[in-house]
């Protein structure tokens, strides 16, 4: 039997020889879930802004809604978009399926709701006379909302560290609306996915541990920013 | 209370006797295309009844269950891929393998046929149409039984598949001809499979019937040398079982969705 340590090893050997199908699997693993963080971010807390700073009839519902998003799978995310996107369903005209900008909006879709319920609880922490303050000493709107964002950036780091953590990892959506194409939509979750099926477990591993030193490395980051974001003693 | 409890207890005891007196049952790793035509829905339970053996089955790609049989995780393997199984053989991981039966693939693709293969007699000259029209045909891309066989088959074409028009979807079969019919492909595809789902898809079958698109089924013990705690008699008796007339004639008979499917090569 194939041990796990001679797999591990195996699996170092083409991670630091350069193999190069291993490093464009990363890499597109990379460009598309950097992409779809991007596109989803602003959206994502502005909404969270609203939600903490104006009230609404339908406010905590909607929060509700969000928190309960959290947990879709991400399966259920890549079904819908699936329906909408096949050549016979509402949105089959635009050709999306099994493209990159297919998995983006797979990705985008599963990381908003992690964005709005992280940042949101982020700027419920913040201090709403910041806010007051900053509109009565003449500051625009816009300006007023940077300010809170500065006020707030370590917990919003958070909610972007933690929402790529969730696409950079998920298989489910990716595998449907990408279809896991050699060179173009097979990311790191879907190769392990394939190398698994195929027995090749050595592959699968090391695809596995770039994932871990990526969240490792995250982590580390995330770390660091919110140490410094410490209450002065 | 106290009463109940000990006649809980003891249910509970009884219960486990029972369960650990059960026979172990048959590990058998199989391909998806094999468990998704039917045919294993007749066949174990018929081999159940005569031979008392259960089967569980386990349904991945090809490679994964002949990995699965050199680790000693099954007992046996049902697969369909010929180079393969000669491999597993002479590594010594398997033994007593028998070819049982056959099937055959077809080329399925868009109901326009751009590549216009559909009466095409040989299947080399077809795959040199697909080709040669730079029309998209999706592979399976994931080392199975049906990969394989579609790079046997660029092989015998002298074809290097590669460009554009070339998709590795690396998925199981269903997915990959959802994704034939999305992309308006081509397609190869085990014909117990296109039976389940062409009624899903809006696509054709356009080619078939060449002897190079047969598709022989064997099935392999795992060697009890290499494994010794391997389930080796009850692997013996299903070998033995789907050779023998009753099983060569239940799989003479099966139909999917009204045709009959695979054909029995042990039949006398």
């Amino acid at each position: 039997m194939e041990s796990l340590s001679a797999a591990s090893y195996q699996a170092l050997y083409l991670l630091f020889t350069g193999d190069s199908s291993l490093w464009t699997i990363i890499g597109i693993s990379f460009s598309v879930s950097v992409r779809a963080l991007l596109y989803a971010a602003p959206f994502g807390i502005l909404t969270a802004f609203v939600l903490a700073y104006f009230r609404f009839p339908g406010r905590r519902l909607l929060v509700s809604i969000f928190n309960t998003a959290l947990s879709i799978p991400a399966v259920v995310v890549g079904l819908t978009l699936y329906i909408l996107l096949s050549k016979a369903g509402p949105l089959g005209a635009w050709r999306l399926l099994f493209t990159q900008d297919a998995m983006i909006l797979g990705q985008m879709c599963l990381c908003f709701p992690l964005l709005v319920a992280m940042a949101h609880s982020a700027l419920q922490a913040s201090d709403r006379r910041a806010w007051e303050t900053a509109l009565t000493l003449g500051a625009s709107p816009l300006r007023a909302l940077l300010t809170i964002l500065h006020e707030t950036r370590f917990g919003l780091i958070g909610a972007l560290v933690a929402s790529f953590g969730r696409i950079i990892a998920e298989v489910g959506s990716s595998m449907m609306l990408g279809g896991n194409i050699l060179n173009y939509t097979r990311n790191i979750p879907t190769a392990i996915a394939l190398e698994t099926s195929k027995g090749s477990f050595a592959e699968g591993i090391a695809l596995g541990m770039v994932l871990l030193f990526m969240a490792l490395f995250l982590n580390i980051l995330l770390g660091q920013v919110q140490g410094k974001g410490e209450v002065i003693q | 209370m106290y009463k109940k409890i000990r006649l809980l207890f003891s249910l509970c005891l009884l219960w486990s006797l029972a369960i650990a007196v059960q026979a172990a049952p048959l590990r058998m790793a199989t391909t998806t295309s094999t468990q998704n035509s039917g045919l294993l829905d007749i066949l174990l339970p018929a081999f159940q009844k005569q031979t008392g053996v259960e089967v569980h089955v386990i349904a991945v790609g090809t490679g994964k269950a002949l990995k699965m049989g050199r680790d000693g995780d099954v007992d046996v393997v049902m697969v369909h891929a010929v180079a393969a199984e000669e491999k597993f053989v002479a590594e010594g991981f398997g033994t007593d393998r028998v070819q049982f039966m056959y099937n055959d693939f077809v080329i399925v693709g868009p109901n326009n046929d751009p590549a216009a293969i559909k009466g095409v007699k040989s299947v080399t000259e077809a795959m040199t149409k697909i080709q040669g029209s730079q029309s998209k045909f999706i592979s399976r891309g994931d080392d199975s039984g049906t990969h394989k066989k579609e790079q046997a088959l660029w092989q015998a074409a002298n074809i290097q598949p590669d460009g554009n028009w070339y998709i590795e979807a690396g998925q199981g079969m269903g997915k990959v001809l959802q994704m034939a019919s999305e992309l308006d492909g081509y397609t190869l595809i085990d014909r117990g499979t296109w039976l389940a789902y062409k009624g899903k898809v809006d696509m054709s079958l356009l080619n078939e019937g060449d002897n190079q698109l047969s598709n022989p089924y064997g099935v392999i013990a795992v060697n009890p040398a290499k494994h010794p705690d391997t389930n080796y008699a009850d692997a013996k008796k299903l070998i033995d079982w789907v050779s023998s007339q009753d099983g060569q004639e239940l799989i003479r008979d099966y139909r999917l969705h009204g045709e009959p499917l695979f054909i029995p090569l042990l039949l006398k």
